[in-house]
């Protein structure tokens, strides 16, 4: 086999490549999503802090960073999901699921158990839908969409409906939840840890070069050997993981397990999320930098949103409205033709 | 056949680009009234995209198209449809949960008003059907799920007769029929050419258009090469037509000696070929002939453990193996570069580097993480060793050519030195410049000792590059052949209708 790599000498001349500018490298590296984002980004920030310098006092940038934690974690899953060219929105389910169990767990057995009670939940439930999807054959936003429903439900029947348990007296909790270190919150912490790992493991190792691969073509991926079935188990599985610990959050936040209250809705959130940072919903194309541009954006959006005094019920016509028009956005530039069903 | 002035349906200066690769170039071609035109040519000469661009699904970049003499831009198969032009397609679209006569009416079903009259529309196949012969092979009443591939193919071609075609053109009608249903066909054809409707026949069976046509047009690698009237040339004649380049300079191949045996499979059976018994020997290049259908791409699928194998055994460089999954054939050292090489070998949207390192990923990283530079020098040694040109190694694949695409696909498994490589179809949509380089590739495999199992169609090319020839037939092998066989006697194991034994082997 060492004969493939002997080629004629006067061939192998490099071919040349052309010598671009600082500028124009810097924003290939970055990308174009993430400049437009960025650019979105400062006009928003402009706007809101010419009306309202109390937006750039850190408590209220400390505020937002807080708020996102949440729907940030959530976001970075999807993300992962969305590569691989899937769809996962029961996550929000299962974070309401987390922050039940999390919460009557710790009520028996303590902080620590009830939090990894809840991460235990969440792989079961991620297991369930990864199950569901290879070996059932379902189509990954139906089976999600029915586990959406199943998982809240799970979360209203063991609590009755009820918020559960009372964690704000508990350190663990009240360290997750208004704690700091470096005089940073734990709860930006805890996004930047997950969001970093997230990162590297897509960038630099095999499984995340092979969960873009996956995404951008099974067919081809199975044939060279890659084993999809099990990244689709384990990759939802960890999705399960991340949503229930997003549960762990909300717990921690508002002092006592939430079935629904603090969780419902953010599936559209993560999904509009990783489809604004440049996510195609048909796998293989997004980064995670660019999805934690749109999450801070969208935090934005929504602190200004109070800021400016704006009737809330406007933050779900935003993010609905956002999550139709960066989805618009990235199929036109993909080019397909407009007949029939998109892909 | 001077029987109309204006041809009924005339392309003039015809060229087609797809990403770089020239697949039609300044084709010029008439078709008259009350005559067949055959058309003919290898798999890749351009037929399949001339047949798109008159019935609107492809826009040519340069040229135009006329009917009945005047200029048309049909930008859809709807309008083209409309203005009276049907083309049959090889692969039959059916519709499976509804009956024939919803079939034969797609797109154009009877009704009173708005509403569908299921009743009037099975009277209206029946009728249409018996008119033209077919009463005896399809049933009005049955699912389109229910059809045999033959069923299939005599509807889709019904639907193309359905309103007032002036064009029909056939692309290879007879592959999936029974020579009753030919002959049924061949009476029909007849018919169409006595009302004055223009025919196109695509086939390679020799046999057919001498049979059916007036005219014979041939295309090799996108060009017209020439037309001649049926009655004033031979089947030597169309076959250097088709073939015409000197094929000798292409295939440079040092005799070796093959070693040991690689892969053998005994008696493999899978849902699609039957008791498939050969071998591959280290350095040996076997080619897998036979027509499109005999189920050589299936086997190359159950071989690396993409489809079941239901019996019989496979046994590689000495170990009986069993496969449940491609990961296992890709561990046990086989590479595989299946047909359709955008939809089931790339990743279109990542750059070559992604691509050419996809089946070594494992082998470059340490801890999970993928060591980059091992990485990039392992990928700019295949660029540079099988010249893909690029403009950088992260330049998304789908912007390449198909000929770099395919070296591409090619480099990955050469980064991950399999002991068998199995490649289906290496060469189709190439242009000829790097078909000559794949051919040198796959040589210089083979030099390396890498058995190469070679799925292709272009009998040339199998005849140029193989040290030995298997051909299938309705998925089974029905002879062996060794190097330098002739085209004819491939043929004749390719498509014999009984099992006859192989003479030459």
């Amino acid at each position: 086999m060492k004969a493939t790599a002997e080629a004629p000498e006067a061939e192998l001349a490099p071919q040349a490549v052309p010598r671009r500018s600082g500028v124009r490298r810097a924003l290939d590296a970055i990308g174009v999503q993430n400049v437009s984002l960025l650019i979105a980004l400062v006009a928003l920030v402009a706007l809101i802090g010419s009306k309202h310098s109390e937006f750039f006092l850190l408590s209220n940038i400390e505020v937002i960073g807080t708020a996102i934690a949440v729907m940030g974690l959530l976001a970075i899953v999807e993300t992962v999901v969305i590569l691989l060219g899937g769809l996962d929105i029961s996550v929000g389910s299962a974070a309401g699921l987390g922050s039940v169990v999390s919460a009557m767990v710790f009520t028996h057995s303590g902080a620590t158990l009830g939090i990894l009670a809840a991460l235990g939940v969440g792989l079961l439930a991620g297991l369930v839908n990864g199950v569901v999807i290879v070996y059932g054959r379902v189509n990954p936003v139906v089976a999600t969409l029915a586990t959406l429903a199943a998982y809240k439900g799970v979360a209203q029947l063991v609590s009755n409906g009820r918020a559960q348990g009372y964690t704000g007296t508990d350190a663990a909790f009240v360290f997750i939840a208004r704690g700091a270190i470096a005089g940073i919150p734990t709860l930006i912490w805890i996004l930047a840890i997950v969001a970093l790992i997230a990162h590297l493991v897509l960038r630099y190792t095999d499984l995340g070069r092979n969960i873009y691969a996956i995404g951008g073509n099974d067919t081809a991926a199975r044939l060279a050997g890659i084993n999809i079935n099990r990244y689709i188990l384990a990759v939802y599985a960890i999705a399960g993981v991340v949503a229930t610990l997003a549960g762990v959050l909300i717990t921690a936040r508002t002092g006592s397990g939430q079935p629904v209250s603090g969780s419902e809705g953010l599936e559209l959130q993560a999904v509009t999320a990783a489809a604004l940072g440049g996510c195609a919903l048909q796998g293989g194309r997004g980064t995670i930098a660019g999805t934690m541009l749109a999450v801070i954006m969208l935090g934005v959006l929504d602190n200004g949103i109070i800021l400016f005094g704006v009737n809330p019920f406007w933050q779900n016509v935003a993010r609905g409205a956002l999550l139709v028009i960066a989805v618009v956005i990235m199929q036109l530039r993909s080019g397909e033709r407009r007949v029939g069903m998109p892909t | 056949m001077e029987k109309n002035e204006i041809p009924v349906l005339s392309l003039t200066g015809v060229s087609k680009r797809f990403a770089g690769v020239r697949a039609l170039t300044d084709v010029s071609l008439d078709v008259r009234a009350g005559e067949v035109l055959a058309l003919m040519g290898e798999n890749g000469a351009g037929k399949s995209t001339l047949l798109r661009i008159v019935n609107g699904d492809h826009q040519p970049d340069e040229g135009h198209v006329e009917l009945d003499g005047v200029p048309v831009h049909h930008t859809s198969p709807a309008a083209a449809h409309h203005a009276g032009i049907r083309v049959i397609a090889q692969e039959p679209e059916i519709i499976p949960h509804v009956d024939v006569a919803e079939n034969v009416f797609a797109g154009a079903l009877p009704n009173r008003g708005r509403l569908f009259s299921r009743a009037a529309a099975r009277r209206q196949a029946r009728q249409f059907i018996a008119d033209l012969g077919f009463a005896d092979v399809i049933p009005v009443d049955a699912l389109g799920r229910q059809l045999s591939p033959a069923q299939r193919q005599i509807v889709e071609i019904l639907r193309g007769l359905t309103g007032k075609p002036r064009v029909v053109a056939f692309d290879e009608p007879t592959s999936s029929l029974s020579d009753h249903e030919v002959d049924i066909l061949f009476a029909l054809i007849d018919r169409l050419r006595a009302e004055g409707i223009a025919v196109v026949y695509v086939s390679h069976r020799m046999k057919e258009i001498f049979r059916i046509a007036d005219r014979i047009a041939v295309l090799r690698d996108g060009a017209l090469v020439g037309v001649r009237p049926a009655g004033e040339t031979s089947e030597d004649e169309l076959v250097r037509m088709m073939v015409g380049r000197d094929l000798d300079a292409m295939f440079q191949r040092t005799g070796h000696e093959p070693g040991e045996v690689v892969l053998s499979l005994e008696d493999v059976t899978t849902d699609d070929v039957s008791d498939v018994s050969l071998t591959v020997r280290q350095g040996e290049i076997v080619a897998l002939a036979g027509l499109v259908g005999a189920g050589r791409s299936e086997l190359a699928k159950a071989i690396v453990g993409d489809v079941p194998i239901r019996s019989g055994t496979m046994v590689l460089q000495g170990k009986r193996i069993r496969m449940k999954s491609p990961t296992d054939a890709v561990r046990a050292g086989i590479g595989f570069a299946p047909e359709e090489r955008k939809a089931e070998a790339l990743i279109l949207d990542r750059g070559v580097r992604d691509n050419v390192s996809l089946a070594s990923l494992r082998r470059l990283s340490k801890l999970r993480f993928v060591n980059q530079r091992a990485e990039r020098a392992l990928v700019s040694r295949f660029v540079d060793s099988l010249r893909i040109k690029a403009p950088s190694m992260e330049q998304h694949v789908r912007k390449l050519s198909g000929g770099n695409q395919q070296k591409v696909v090619l480099a990955r498994w050469l980064a991950r030195e399999p002991a068998l490589l199995i490649l289906d179809e290496p060469t189709r949509g190439v242009d000829v410049g790097a078909k000559a380089e794949i051919y040198g590739i796959i040589n210089r495999l083979a030099e390396s000792g890498t058995a190469l199992l070679i799925i292709s169609s272009e009998l040339p090319e199998v005849i140029g590059l193989a040290d030995r020839i298997v051909v299938m037939k309705d998925g089974r092998v029905s002879g062996e052949l060794p190097a330098r066989a002739t085209e004819e006697q491939i043929l004749a194991l390719a498509m014999s209708e009984n099992e006859i034994e192989e003479e030459a082997s």
